[in-house]
């Protein structure tokens, strides 16, 4: 009897014992049912809602008998909650279907060929993207802090909050007409041939990457700059001042640190907003990535394309918010109780 | 509010802003009426330069640039306009139910807004153009939507905060329905919070809108709107580029202009903006 009772009585302390991996499970747990609830507004928005996929591949001409046989190779006559189903059993054994561009040009397609080598020419975009965005905003957001209310504190501020209001379609046109309609040094385009890395083509990636360089700096450079006045305002601040330590050295040991853990979550939404903003820049550039493809599947109402890339697109930010959590949660060690 | 309202005045960028934003508003609405061609009316070859009576030269199609950027403002400001109205609506009223009902609506409301808050808007503008096609209503409906989460949860957490105040329970002991109360005790006092927001909310709004026509997936040709114009335009930005800088600097002055705004108007009311989340 007591073997029994023995687990139940231990079971709080393993749960104090290893708090950051609770929070870990915690965190992927809802990661998952948030996913689950995006694929069902997702198929919603794409199937249920009037409009029909067949149609759009046999177009306006198509007669009545052509259209029930598209229907039927697509299988798009059965229920809806059937259709969700059978799409997320494929999805979860790695079957993402057929592309309704295949079905146009008579044969079959599987959507993960086509979109594999365009995932890759995504990420490599914002990860350079990110990287450079990091140190700069950093740098940029603790320099307007430190002169907050003086000239350079405005330059950056204002400037900022103009840049923060252009869409990125505008900050690219603006771009290539500098740098190539003017200076010529840059192309237009990011003509990047299949199968090769856009990594061996760095000039077609520069436009692309000042683009969404853009509004995500200047709205991290606000977010940083707002958290650092805040913490160079705080008491233990000026106490380490009135001791008489070096500015380098209040701001280097003493505030930085306090003001980093809420601008890791400044660069997460920051990041996540690069990745709506990735749709548009690489449309404008015609760079071969999932933002593209994309807009070229709703263009031609490729649904199955549509429902796969948009799921991956919102898969890929929800893991960035929960490796902001948890990045958060290891700098800063009283939260991991919490949450 | 008064106090407020002076504060607004003696800003500088609440001052550059107000005019920028007159100066871009009096174009998009009164730009039709000096029109020198229609919209539509082909008047030399495609992509030729500033030229007599084509001051910023023609377009992939051989229109008047000028004509067609006059025509184009009133579709951005309409349906952003619309737009951001249709998500106030629904945000207050999400935001005051969720905030003043002590029931389960209120952990409802506010996670079907985390799940909308989840993944990007552009994301859900595509997806809903997907399902129902290329149209305003479509447009207009879905930038409602995206934006009428942050709303709810600003006005949520601003309802949370005045329903415990003695007013208001002075309100709830008279016996006063809930609608009156909502209406009368707190909606007035969280209208300074609303108000804070309401240019960043706008400018994202006039961005979405604007982009979601880039795309070729909003208006459709051969539509007068400055997003578009672009669009169908690059190819000739060598060759023409009045047809782009056009256009693009008068978008940008008038997401500028409503941000410079919309920042001075949060900080009349103490109230910061750096931290707001975007939306995109």
């Amino acid at each position: 009897m007591t073997d029994l009772a023995a687990p139940r009585a231990a079971a709080p302390a393993a749960r104090r014992r290893r708090p950051l991996l609770r929070f870990v499970l915690r965190r992927l747990a809802a990661a998952i049912a948030t996913l689950f609830v995006v694929s069902i507004l997702i198929f919603v928005g794409t199937e249920v809602l009037p409009g029909d996929a067949a149609s759009a591949v046999l177009g306006r001409t198509a007669s009545p008998e052509q259209l029930a046989e598209m229907r039927a190779a697509m299988g798009l006559d059965r229920p809806a909650h059937e259709r969700y189903l059978d799409w997320l059993g494929g999805l979860l054994t790695g079957d993402l279907g057929n592309s309704a561009a295949g079905y146009a040009a008579g044969g079959e397609s599987p959507i993960w060929d086509e979109i594999r080598p365009k995932i890759v020419n995504s990420f490599i975009l914002a990860a350079i993207t990110a990287l450079l965005m990091v140190p700069l905003a950093l740098v940029l957001g603790i320099l307007a802090a430190m002169r907050a209310g003086r000239p350079l504190d405005h330059a950056i501020s204002v400037s900022s909050l103009a840049i923060i209001s252009l869409p990125e379609f505008i900050i690219g046109s603006l771009l290539i007409l500098v740098f190539f309609s003017w200076l010529d040094v840059l192309p237009p385009v990011s003509l990047i041939p299949p199968g090769t890395s856009p990594l061996a083509e760095p000039k077609a990636l520069v436009l692309p990457v000042l683009t969404l360089l853009g509004a995500s700096l200047a709205a991290s450079i606000r977010m940083v700059r707002a958290g650092m006045v805040e913490t160079l305002n705080a008491e233990y601040v000026t106490m380490a001042r009135l001791n008489g330590l070096a500015e380098r050295v209040v701001v280097g040991r003493y505030a930085l640190r306090n003001a980093l853990a809420p601008s890791v979550q400044v660069f997460a939404q920051n990041i996540q907003y690069l990745v709506g903003g990735i749709v548009v820049t690489e449309y404008l550039f015609n760079y071969p990535g999932l933002g593209k493809e994309l807009v070229d599947a709703v263009a031609i109402r490729d649904v199955r394309a549509v429902q796969v890339v948009a799921l991956l697109i919102a898969a890929f930010y929800i893991l960035i918010n929960i490796v902001a959590d948890l990045l958060v949660v290891l700098l800063v060690p009283k939260l991991r109780t919490q949450a | 509010m008064n106090a407020a309202r002076l504060r607004f005045v003696r800003t500088p960028t609440g001052l550059v802003g107000s005019l920028l934003l007159a100066a871009v508003v009096a174009v998009a609405l009164l730009g039709p009426l000096f029109a020198p061609y229609a919209p539509d009316e082909p008047v030399g070859v495609p992509f030729s330069g500033p030229a007599e009576g084509t001051p910023f030269g023609t377009d992939f199609l051989g229109r008047d640039v000028l004509s067609r950027v006059l025509w184009g403002g009133r579709s951005v400001l309409a349906l952003a306009g619309l737009a951001t109205l249709l998500a106030y609506a629904g945000g207050i009223a999400i935001g005051l139910a969720a905030g003043y009902s002590r029931s389960l609506l209120d952990p409802v409301l506010m996670r079907a807004a985390d799940v909308m808050l989840s993944f990007p808007a552009l994301l859900f503008l595509l997806v809903l153009v997907t399902g129902a096609g290329t149209s305003k209503a479509v447009l207009v409906i879905g930038v409602a939507l995206v934006q009428m989460p942050l709303i709810a949860r600003i006005v949520r957490a601003a309802t949370l905060e005045q329903s415990v105040r003695g007013f208001v329970e002075a309100a709830v002991a008279r016996g006063e329905r809930t609608s009156a109360i909502l209406r009368r005790e707190i909606l007035p006092n969280i209208a300074g919070p609303i108000a804070a927001d309401v240019g960043l909310r706008f400018t994202y709004a006039i961005i979405l809108v604007a982009s979601v026509n880039f795309l070729g997936l909003g208006l459709q040709p051969p539509a007068a709107d400055w997003a578009l114009i672009i669009s169908e335009n690059r190819s000739g930005l060598t060759l023409n580029p009045y047809v782009i800088l056009v256009p693009a600097a008068l978008i940008s002055l008038l997401t500028i202009s409503v941000n410079l705004v919309g920042d001075a108007i949060a900080r009349s009311l103490g109230i910061s903006t750096a931290r707001r989340r975007l939306v995109r």
